[in-house]
């Protein structure tokens, strides 16, 4: 039966090329909103928020409460509500995480704040099963429907609305923010503490609440991914923060880390390595196949691909 | 008490959807919100109070410990603690096991985040290997334990070198993520290469280790009670297997105590305080960064080979990255490099983690919420010093 399916598949090679790309594409939109918060947090702070991807599960459970809260309203406007809750509320568990975990401990040993993030990461995580369940959340489809791009025999390569939907707003997203990091003040302000924490100081930034900002913001990203995943795959639980966040992560490295631009080419890359792995070979490694291609990109170009170069200072 | 009002205020905000509207499954299993107004209540007063208590502590000063007498405690109290194990029946035996296997694993990370100072995030996957190899040896090739344990420890340290040669390059947080995912892509391997592993079933049937080619049946012809004349004693199996354990891990961390002190150890401490420095005065890193890697992989080896000998089981489940965490905390919380630190930090963290077993389902937040407080209050680790073994005499 599966064989047979596959047969198939490969008979028609176009359309379900299109549609492995249509689900990576979608799928990369997500892992690079996350990755645009490791990137921020890291190019600032230099540190590993290793909680951001419970952040964004957090961000799911939000607006899967939203979602549900709202019911009763029309899809767009539920939506757009949920939008704008998940994104207020994961901003402020940003800001909360900051100043409780990583704030205190700024000027301390490397690890320490690995270890406290680390912890933070534990502490949502059982929270979460706490208090909502250990169970997996499905929700009905909440935009439903699409259109058929490309017909070949029996299988038609389909565009989702909710495909469309998540790449529409992530696009519109990711404009938004890379628009703030350019252009605004506080922008301005993020990259000079970026560059040199201290001048920054000196000059008068509040470096204190340029870095809580880069931490909400960074939130506020993955609260965003975590109701685009709910909206895409309509099932959540508690401990999926962990291989998202871990993927996340991988899509910054590739990307070059610090970069926003290189955040979204490295999630995209990962989402269609990852889709195009369990589309033509085995589902099974798909995990292994992102990592695999993360080791050999650190090997040969060790900044990333968008990355720059640093010389070391001593 | 300005703070403590905006604490409690965020808490609530936060807390009012995530903790107050609980998704619930209705008869037709959609989901549906159910109010729940205690929890909201709860986080909030603890929000509150937390950050009362906090405010408060910034203003009593507390005295530095006094490090030698610490040190002289930490060392003389472990002879006692060693003890315990032994009054506490087959529970306590077990437990003993268990803090035994991570001090072990916690003294091979030190070798590579704490003297090396490379931040090993998938150590994990050395374990694995070593836990496999000692199963698939002892069940499916014929070999004891006794034969399975270096073999197991040595699968474990060549692997560290495969792992090694494609990060020398790599530095920092770069190498964190790189080991991570070798750790995730072991994982998985493990769970998806059926013919060898059987998979998410995992192997069973591991044996205990035995005593000079004697077992510990009460019957059999190769009954230590037998051959001995002794009466039975059901906990001789445990007792006899913890004090092996015990041994071994003495043994190990004398091995890595001198280690720190030979030259090889005094050129990873080089290597951690400044990389250039040490290249410059001729230290060859990638030999370093290898042997640092293939040691402290082989030390995890070995734990596997506990851990699949007290479980009598191994599957991929036992193996995720929140063990390597457990593990990078219990070095840190040691005070990354000191070899005292990490033994008491294994006791106290994965002792008192299996003492409130009972309270399973609030032990990981406990344990969260311990990480993050001990990180702020004392950065540099629970028992913390880093010092360089070697220091120029003023």
């Amino acid at each position: 039966m599966l064989s047979s399916r596959l047969h198939d598949l490969t008979r028609l090679p176009l359309a379900y090329a299109l549609q492995q790309l249509i689900n990576g594409l979608t799928l990369g939109m997500v892992y690079g909103l996350i990755a645009v918060g490791y990137s921020l947090v890291y190019g600032i702070v230099g540190m590993i928020n290793f909680a951001h991807g419970d952040v964004f599960m957090v961000g799911s459970f939000l607006a899967l409460i939203a979602l549900l809260a709202f019911g009763g309203f029309p899809v767009p406007l539920a939506l757009a509500l949920a939008l704008l809750v998940t994104l207020a509320l994961c901003g402020l568990l940003g800001f909360a995480i900051e100043r409780v975990a990583y704030r205190p401990l700024n000027r301390s040993h490397r690890l320490a704040p690995l270890i406290s993030a680390i912890g933070v990461s534990i502490v949502l995580q059982n929270a979460m099963q706490l208090l909502q369940g250990a169970r997996m959340k499905p929700i009905a489809p909440v935009i439903g429907g699409g259109m058929n791009l490309l017909t070949q025999g029996s299988f038609a390569a389909r565009l989702s609305y909710a495909q469309l939907a998540i790449i529409g707003v992530t696009l519109l997203v990711l404009a938004g923010a890379s628009l703030l990091i350019r252009r605004t003040d506080l922008g301005r302000a993020m990259r000079a503490v970026e560059q040199d924490r201290m001048m920054a100081a000196l000059l008068g930034i509040d470096t204190g609440r340029t870095i809580s900002l880069a931490f909400v913001l960074g939130a506020a990203l993955a609260g965003i991914a975590g109701l685009m995943f709910l909206v895409y795959y309509g099932v959540i639980d508690f401990f999926m923060g962990f291989e998202a966040g871990i993927k996340a992560f991988t899509a910054a490295v590739l990307g070059g880390i610090g970069s926003i631009e290189g955040a979204v080419l490295g999630g995209l890359l990962i989402g269609l390595i990852e889709t195009f792995w369990s589309g033509y070979g085995s589902a099974a490694y798909k995990d292994a196949a992102a990592f695999s291609v993360l080791i050999l990109v650190l090997m040969f170009r060790p900044q990333g691909l968008l990355g720059q170069k640093t010389a070391e200072k001593v | 008490m300005k703070n403590a009002l905006i604490s409690g205020l965020i808490a609530l905000v936060l807390a009012l959807p995530l903790a107050g509207l609980v998704t619930t499954p209705d008869q037709s299993l959609h989901l549906v919100l159910v109010f729940h107004p205690l929890p909201v209540a709860a986080i909030t007063l603890g929000a509150f109070l937390a950050q009362l208590a906090l405010g408060l502590l910034h203003r009593i000063k507390l005295p530095p410990l006094p490090m030698p007498r610490v040190a002289g405690l930490a060392l003389w109290g472990l002879p006692v603690v060693a003890l315990l194990p032994l009054l506490g029946g087959r529970r306590g035996l077990d437990i003993g096991l268990l803090v035994l296997t991570y001090m072990m694993l916690a003294t091979g990370l030190n070798i590579v985040v704490g003297l090396a100072g490379l931040l090993d995030l998938g150590y994990v996957a050395f374990y694995a290997i070593g836990a496999y190899a000692t199963a698939l040896l002892t069940t499916a090739a014929g070999f004891g334990f006794w034969t399975a344990l270096p073999v197991a420890g040595l699968m474990a340290a060549m692997a560290g070198l495969l792992l090694g040669i494609p990060v020398l390059r790599l530095r920092g947080d770069y190498l964190a993520i790189v080991t991570l995912g070798f750790g995730e892509i072991v994982r998985v391997v493990l769970l998806n290469w059926q013919s060898l592993t059987n998979g998410a079933n995992g192997i069973i049937g591991v044996p205990y280790p035995r005593f000079f080619g004697l077992d510990f049946t009460r019957f059999g012809h190769d009954s230590v009670f037998r051959a001995f004349g002794l009466p039975f004693w059901p906990l001789a199996r445990p007792v006899w297997f913890y004090l092996l354990a015990l041994g071994l891990t003495l043994a190990a961390n004398l091995v890595v105590a001198r280690l720190r002190r030979a030259p090889i150890g005094r050129a990873w401490e080089a290597l951690r305080e400044d990389e250039i420095a040490a290249r410059a005065l001729g230290l060859d890193p990638v030999k370093l960064k290898l042997g640092a890697f293939a040691s402290g992989a082989f030390f995890a080896g070995l734990a596997g080979a506990f851990f699949a000998a007290r479980q009598g089981f191994v599957s991929p489940d036992s193996f995720t990255f929140s063990e390597s965490a457990l593990v990078l905390a219990i070095v840190v919380m040691g005070g990354a490099g000191r070899q005292i630190g990490v033994v008491w930090a294994a006791i106290v963290m994965i002792g008192g983690f299996e003492l409130v077993r009972d309270f399973a389902q609030y032990r990981m937040l406990v344990f969260g919420a311990a990480l993050i407080f001990i990180a702020v209050v004392r950065p540099g680790g629970l028992f913390a010093l880093r010092l360089p073994s070697v220091r120029l005499r003023s």
